[in-house]
């Protein structure tokens, strides 16, 4: 692999072997973690591509099909949602709408995640890191204590994009062959590690620990409101997301240390 | 009027990355509106709590399972967990439980 060889910093000279050399080893020491990091991920993928797969070949995709759109989409709810209109034959038109709805989320995620990376990052890794933006690894960045290391969300995305793809393709070709028992415990890993990234910082800072319980009380009010029943899950995150944000950012502005 | 799915995939390709990297890209510099930045701040925090309450105990086939695996994975991740511990207990508790019941 030469993402090793690559990851010297353009703006390093000769003369600063020395910081290269950390910064070599700082590089290589994010990816490992990025590695270790994205293996329950990578678990928690397999089981939720599983019955995406299963939704494409009732689409009528071949494997190699479903396996090239979760491998370059990386996405659930998109991706169900776009299998979806496929089988029922929408037009082109209708197919991008549905996939801009059902992925509108991840354009607060990367505008969030912007804020993330060194301003001075350079244009190709940001145009990497925009291929595997999802719950997922978001929630594992935001984690990372100062800014994101391109290198560890390269691991992660390497570790994660081969079980979506294979997950999806193996649901194509054989739906019912994972027993529902493992893909039931399976696919609360996605949930485990959401908690992970959420519940350390809820510790030491009081607001976003209230901030979270009141999230999980709103979420379950209107997952039980009949109002909310005609609007899919994803349009639900993005109502509850850009509410409860707004409604902590008046209320508990965050001063520039907190960050 | 016969569609193409690869025309299809395509297209759901092209504005999933879109949505993902225009962001990334334009974005570039350091935000300084107070509610701006206050609001990217709490995003993630809101966004993955949504996500994940009620929605674990819809995941598994028996609820009180998935409620299960919320409790250890808050208690976890509590006292310091690293994120692959907390999710494959969270996995551990789902199997054991609905094995039992």
């Amino acid at each position: 692999m030469d993402t090793k060889a690559n990851i010297i910093t353009k703006n390093t000279s000769r003369e600063d072997f020395l910081v290269q050399d950390e910064g070599r080893k700082a590089n290589i020491n994010e990816f490992k973690e990025g590695i270790k990091d994205g293996i329950p991920i990578g678990l928690g993928y397999f089981a939720v591509s599983f019955t995406l797969g299963i939704a494409a070949r009732n689409a009528g995709l071949t494997v190699f099909q479903g396996a090239l759109a979760a491998l370059l989409t990386n996405a659930s709810a998109g991706g169900y949602a776009g299998f979806m209109l496929i089988s029922s034959g929408g037009s082109y038109w209708e197919m991008a709408l549905v996939t801009i709805i059902a992925n509108a989320r991840y354009f607060l995620m990367s505008s969030a995640l912007s804020q993330k990376l060194e301003p001075e990052l350079p244009l190709h890794h940001r145009f990497l890191i925009g291929i595997d933006v999802t719950d997922e690894l978001f929630g594992i960045s935001f984690a990372r204590k100062g800014w994101l290391n391109p290198y560890y969300f390269y691991a992660a995305m390497c570790v994660t994009m081969p079980f979506w793809a294979t997950g999806t393709a193996l649901g194509i070709v054989a739906g019912n062959i994972l027993s529902p028992r493992v893909v039931s415990a399976l696919s609360v890993a996605l949930y485990g590690m959401f908690l992970a990234v959420i519940i350390p910082p809820a510790k030491k800072n009081r607001i976003v620990a209230g901030l979270i319980l009141l999230c999980f009380i709103v979420s379950f009010i209107v997952s039980k409101l009949a109002l909310f029943k005609a609007v899919s899950s994803g349009t639900q995150i993005i109502i509850l997301t850009t509410a409860i944000s707004a409604f902590a950012a008046i209320f508990f502005p965050v001063t520039q240390k907190e960050n | 009027m016969e569609r193409n799915i690869y025309i299809y995939i395509f297209i759901m390709i092209v504005v999933t990355y879109a949505i993902r990297v225009l962001p990334l890209t334009l974005i570039r510099k350091r935000i300084n509106n107070k509610f701006v930045r206050s609001f990217l701040y709490y995003v993630p925090y809101v966004t993955l709590a949504v996500m994940t309450f009620p929605a674990i105990l819809e995941a598994t086939r028996e609820p009180i399972a998935g409620a299960l695996a919320l409790i250890t994975g808050i208690l976890l991740a509590w006292f310091g967990k690293s994120l692959f511990q907390i999710s494959i207990s969270c996995c551990i508790v789902v199997f054991i439980i609905e094995m039992l019941i």
